[in-house]
């Protein structure tokens, strides 16, 4: 009845480990560097495990692999299954290196009074923990388990740890997610239903759905299609759905950011990948259309609101928007190249944004305000966190030679075939990116220093002046903290932060294909369920 | 109509080491940027190094590639594999052929000159040590572009460029205008930029490759339509990149960067790559006539619009940046001629790189005199203050305006003749704006010359903005030798180059066999009318300019057309109109239909579940908390229920 592959014991390892680390970091109110020392070396023994859970992958195996399958409910078929594919496993690989890059940056961060490192590092374990259990439940039933727990320890982050109107956002980010959550709720029950009507007895096993999903009605996968598609576009998030995510990562803690649009906001995506296409493939093929539309929508809309955005965490937050519209384009144009593209984009945009976030925060952390009008000039004073800034930008650009040009330039060109005018529209994206990165670049680093964040300390420095940004949206504790007389540039922690990130970001974009490999086979068998091949190229065309 | 070109096959011998072209300047960008300013002390000659062995490797590998039968000079390198998913298959690869290796020697020979010569012209900035980072990092992604086998890794090198030319025009980065003008650089770089990937999309849909040998072998079995969309984007491509019509308003404003860099990438070398591309692809062209006419009056209302503006100009380097959108703008003309121009485009462009160059570094070193002044009406007599400098530029102004035997001469005349034979109503066309243009040319020149530096000296009563005086001297030997050797280039690139064809022979292999413009008239003729139009120009240029003392503030009242030249031709406030004020009233519509809009709406709907929004916003954080844990605790519940009836 119990199965388990030793690579599956890897996986409950995973899931289990930074569970632990949490539980032993968050008695630790009164050592905050002990707390911080303990979290760390737990993201990092993650980091290991992810590194052996990917060396005991074999790409091109089965389906899925590294499985562990007990019984829990037999009541309801409702197994504790894991289990990853290509897809999720470099998922994994992305929250193993994030966790620990976001507790480096976070180790001096000034928390809202009455907080300690220890909550937020515990919390930062535990939402690790649920985003493993999310990407590698393989039980549909267990996947909607950790999907709404996971809000939970994010909820908390956000609302404790964050900027002014934390309260506000989190609510918003929270009532959000419960909603999708809800319908989707309604799919998985219904999913139930309808695979005991076809199996005499119901199953929440995704292998076994996958199998039945093609003798489902047509009108029965829309509806069920309808309820995850929508939990999932909030998640992602598609406009219109997306408006959450500005509040909630504005007023996220950096950290608690990174993750947020980094991995988190994946989940939805993956979601499309795992549950929309395979288990609905007729209802995945109808709606594409739809879906495109709501993609290309997303490029264009939220770029043009990246290019008006006054508040730097904001600003982060709707590039993001636009990136999620290319992620979406390819994995619903169906071919195995915008798909595979879709697929690395959701890892490359978690690196550059990530990294872009974290500097966005070390900004931050010495001018204390978030709105980019008390700025300018930054690189005649801090030229390596400059420099820092304009790589993340550029990559953000999918300049070629970073890690995003190639996943951006295969979801476009494998889209083109099928999708020529969505493809067309999404391409001009590629100059609304240059123009808010450039812009958003200009404005912060560049001409004559400037700006009341930046000149006012130098000022309070040399005079001791009182000055106060005009309409600074600055949290009261990072006020408090500008008593400095410098603008420093990057210390060794920082540099030691960002380095691995700069590696990701030249590796990626130069020698890709260690990933694509991973990648490629899962996406294949994720088309074949979706009942498609690929376009046929070469053809000449006329 | 299209010559098969001869087959490509693999590199062996030293071509095996060709990657080192570009490893050794990526190697130097690295160090320099990476080692910090560790690396200050010798960084600059670190920089140097890396293209002038790069430089020295090119040499040996062309006397390799000169003992090779015609038919064996395309080779190809491959060099791994970039990224592949089923059918997209993009590799590492080089193609080594006459048309790279010719563009390998122009980027490092000249590019190696401009280094040296920027060591003295940095020497007092403390930045230099970045500056030569950012200089290598130029040059290894141009050998990038020109060396690569494939349209993805092209692609590479062409976005790589426009990084470096970036970051190279705001080097000079307190000044808000240096920024603004590196920003607009990269911007309209990517509109061409969507062009050349749309066509690479189109190009992979058609053919399933997007490797250049099988591209244009295969060039015959795409669709007519397809054809002229794929050739139409390319131009748009090129147009971002060489700075033509109409997205040719970046390039003046790039000479905010540094003098080395307009010489060597906003003259010489990258502004020359949509050339390079269009005679790259002349497989594609071949087979469409429609393309090919529209790349040439591309060119043609690109050398009219930037000769036109060349004599408004009081600012010496924009006058030059101006002059450099015109010839490039000859240079596309004749690549849109097709095989009757492929060779004499590039030819044009070798002989426009060194003749380009001096007159850029020559611009510097003038500025290097004259604390950084660059408005001609404050300086005047300044021939005798810079004996080197002025002889040197004298060799590239002759140059340019194609003054009888020397480089223009030969490369201009011929692509005006070859104009002229597209034959119809389109060659008179074509071949009249170019043999005006050359009037112009020679007009706006000769201004520039007598402003610079004839006439009295009236700078002896002006004062820098910073209330310094004026010392007109000469710069330093590391700055002159780099130019006397361009200046050396200027006067013969061309009698070496295009005597005989000899340019055109070795092109063969990339481009194919140069065809004879069937012209109305012999060449003797048109060379005879352009030296005389040339002539004209040089001639009315004194009359107005030179006979009478030049004003120290330009005169505010004048005539529509000068008005207009002015103004850029109204191109700046057209993409003010068109694009940059209409984005702007969308994106602050757009952000406040967001913020009350899109919100409101889901906001609403939200209250409307949970009471009314009112409700919503006053939620206390203490009851939503209590309800995540008790959903947290629900479920725990929930499943613990569960358990227990199932396994009771």
């Amino acid at each position: 009845m119990s199965a388990v592959s030793p690579g599956g014991a890897l996986l409950l390892a995973m899931l289990l480990l930074p569970l632990v680390g949490a539980a032993l970091v968050a008695p630790m109110r009164s050592a905050p560097t002990a707390a911080r020392v303990t979290g760390l070396v737990f993201a990092l023994a993650e980091l290991v495990l992810a590194a052996l859970a990917w060396s005991a992958y074999h790409p091109g195996g089965g389906r899925l692999e590294l499985t562990l399958s007990t019984p829990w409910i037999p009541a309801f078929g409702t197994r504790f299954a894991l289990g990853v594919d290509g897809i999720a496993l470099v998922m994994l690989a992305l929250i193993s290196v994030l966790v620990p890059i976001v507790m480096g940056s976070s180790w001096a961060e000034k928390l809202p009074e009455g907080r300690t490192p220890a909550g937020f590092y515990a919390l930062l374990l535990a939402l690790e923990a649920l985003l493993v259990g999310v990407f590698a439940a393989t039980d549909v039933f267990l996947f909607y388990l950790f999907f709404e727990v996971m809000l939970v320890p994010m909820y908390f982050l956000i609302g404790r740890f964050g900027g002014p109107r934390r309260q506000y956002a989190a609510v918003k980010f929270f009532l959000y997610s419960l909603l999708g959550g809800l319908v989707m709720l309604a799919s998985v029950i219904g999913l139930f239903v309808v695979s005991a009507h076809q199996l005499g007895q119901g199953t929440f096993d995704w292998t076994a759905l996958v199998r039945i999903a093609g003798s489902i009605p047509q009108s029965t996968q829309i509806w069920l299609f309808l309820g995850f598609f929508i939990a999932f576009a909030i998640k992602a998030p598609l406009v219109p759905l997306h408006t959450w995510l500005p509040d909630a990562g504005a007023e996220a803690p950096v950290g608690a950011g990174v993750l947020l649009v980094g991995v988190m906001d994946k989940v939805g995506i993956y979601g499309f990948l795992r549950y929309c296409l395979p288990l609905f493939p007729s209802a995945s093929r109808a709606l594409a259309p739809l879906v495109l539309v709501l993609a290309v929508a997303g490029i264009l809309y939220g770029a043009l609101l990246a290019v008006g955005q006054s508040d730097m965490k904001r600003f982060v937050a709707y590039t993001s928007v636009a990136h999620f519209g290319f992620i979406g384009l390819g994995v619903f144009a169906f071919s195995t190249q915008a798909q595979a593209g879709a697929v690395l984009y959701m890892v490359n945009h978690g690196i550059s944004t990530g990294m872009l976030f974290i500097v966005v925060g070390m900004l931050m952390a010495r001018g204390g305000s978030r709105l980019i009008s008390d700025y300018g000039g930054v690189s005649a004073l801090a030229p390596l966190l400059a420099g820092m800034m304009l790589l993340a930008g550029l990559s953000l650009l999918s300049l070629p030679g970073t890690n995003s040009f190639v996943s951006e330039f295969m979801v476009l060109i494998g889209s083109y075939p099928r999708a020529p005018v969505y493809t067309i529209l999404a391409t001009t994206g590629m100059i609304l990116a240059a123009l808010y990165v450039l812009w958003f670049y200009q404005r912060l680093m560049q001409g004559p220093v400037r700006g009341a964040a930046v000149v006012g300390d130098l000022i309070a420095g040399s005079a001791g002046g009182a000055l106060e940004g005009p309409g600074t949206a600055m949290a009261p504790d990072a006020a408090a903290q500008r008593q400095r007389i410098r603008f420093p540039d990057l210390s060794i922690r920082e540099v030691v932060v960002l380095a691995p990130l700069v590696a990701l970001i030249l590796l990626l974009g130069l020698y890709p294909q260690p990933v694509l490999n991973v990648i490629n086979p899962s996406v294949g068998a994720t088309l074949t369920e979706v009942g498609l091949s690929d376009p046929v190229v070469g053809q000449g065309g006329s | 109509m299209t010559g098969v070109l001869p087959p490509v096959t693999a590199a062996v011998g030293s071509a095996q080491y060709a990657w080192l072209l570009v490893a050794l300047p990526a190697f130097g960008a690295l160090v320099l940027l990476v080692g910090g300013r560790r690396t200050n002390a010798w960084g600059h000659l670190l920089g140097c190094a890396t293209v002038l062995a790069a430089f020295g490797y090119g040499v040996v590998l062309c006397v390799e590639w000169l003992g090779f039968d015609a038919s064996q000079r395309s080779r190809e390198l491959g060099l791994g594999t970039w990224f592949a998913v089923n059918s997209l298959q993009v590799n590492y690869g080089l193609r080594l052929d006459p048309l790279s290796l010719t563009f390998m020697l122009l980027i490092t020979g000249v590019g190696g000159l401009i280094h040296l010569y920027a060591i003295g012209y940095m020497a007092h900035d403390p930045g230099r040590r970045r500056f030569f980072g950012y200089f290598n990092l130029f040059v290894a992604a141009m050998l990038v572009l020109v060396l690569s086998n494939n349209f993805v890794t092209l692609y590479l090198g062409w976005e790589g460029v426009g990084l470096a030319s970036y970051l190279l025009i705001g080097w000079y980065q307190d000044r808000p205008s240096a920024a603004t003008a590196a920003k607009k650089a990269f911007l309209m770089n990517r509109v061409g930029d969507v062009g050349l990937a749309l066509a690479i999309f189109l190009i992979w849909r058609s053919l399933g490759t997007v490797q250049f040998s099988e591209v244009f072998a295969r060039a015959g079995q795409i669709g007519g339509p397809t054809l002229l969309a794929i050739t139409l984007l390319l131009l748009l491509g090129a147009c971002g990149k060489s700075g033509q019509f109409p997205l040719q308003a970046w390039l003046p404003d790039a000479m905010e960067g540094p003098t080395p860099v307009s010489a060597l990438i906003h003259a010489a070398t990258m502004v020359t790559a949509g050339v390079y591309l269009i005679a790259r692809c002349n497989p594609l062209y071949d087979l469409s006539a429609a393309g090919r006419l529209a790349v040439a009056a591309v060119g043609v209302i690109t050398l009219l619009i930037g000769s036109i503006i060349g004599c408004a100009y009081d600012d010496i380097k924009k006058v030059l940046a101006y002059s450099t959108v015109s010839q490039i703008g000859y240079m596309i003309l004749a690549v849109g001629l097709g095989p009757a121009g492929y060779a004499l485009g590039i030819v044009h462009l070798l002989t426009h790189g060194f003749f380009k160059a001096v007159l850029f570094l020559g611009a510097g070193s003038v500025m290097h005199g004259m604390h950084d002044e660059i408005d001609m009406r404050r300086m005047g007599g300044l021939a005798r203050h810079l004996p080197i400098t002025f002889v040197m530029f004298t060799s590239g102004y002759l140059a340019l305006i194609g003054f009888p035997f020397l480089s223009g001469y030969y490369s201009k005349d011929a692509i005006i003749e070859a104009a002229f034979g597209a034959g119809g109503s389109a060659g008179w066309v074509f071949g009249g704006i170019a043999l005006l243009a050359a009037g112009l040319t020679a007009f706006y020149m000769t201004r520039l010359m007598l402003m610079t530096f004839f006439g009295e000296e009236r700078w002896r009563d002006l004062r820098t903005a910073e209330g310094q005086e004026y010392h007109p001297h000469e710069s330093p030997p590391v700055m002159w030798v780099p130019m006397v050797l361009l200046a050396i280039g200027s006067l013969g690139a061309g009698y070496v180059l295009a005597s005989g064809g000899r340019l055109a022979r070795w092109l063969e292999p990339s481009v194919g066999p140069l065809v004879p413009a069937a012209a109305p008239f012999p060449a003797v003729v048109v060379s005879l009318f352009t030296v005389l139009v040339s002539a004209v120009g040089v001639l009315l240029a004194w009359l107005v300019i030179g006979r009478d003392p030049v004003p120290v503030r330009k005169p505010a009242r004048v005539s529509l057309p000068v008005a207009a030249a002015r103004a850029d031709l109204y191109a700046n406030a057209i993409n003010e109109v068109l694009l940059a004020r209409p984005g702007t009233w969308l994106t602050r519509a757009l952000v406040f239909v967001d913020n009350k809009g899109v919100d409101g709406v889901v906001n609403g709907t939200a209250a409307l579940l949970g009471g009314t929004s009112g409700r919503l916003r006053r939620l206390q954080t203490g009851f939503v908390r209590s309800y995540a844990l008790g959903m947290l605790g629900g479920s725990i519940v929930v499943i613990a229920l569960l358990l227990a009836v199932s396994y009771s």
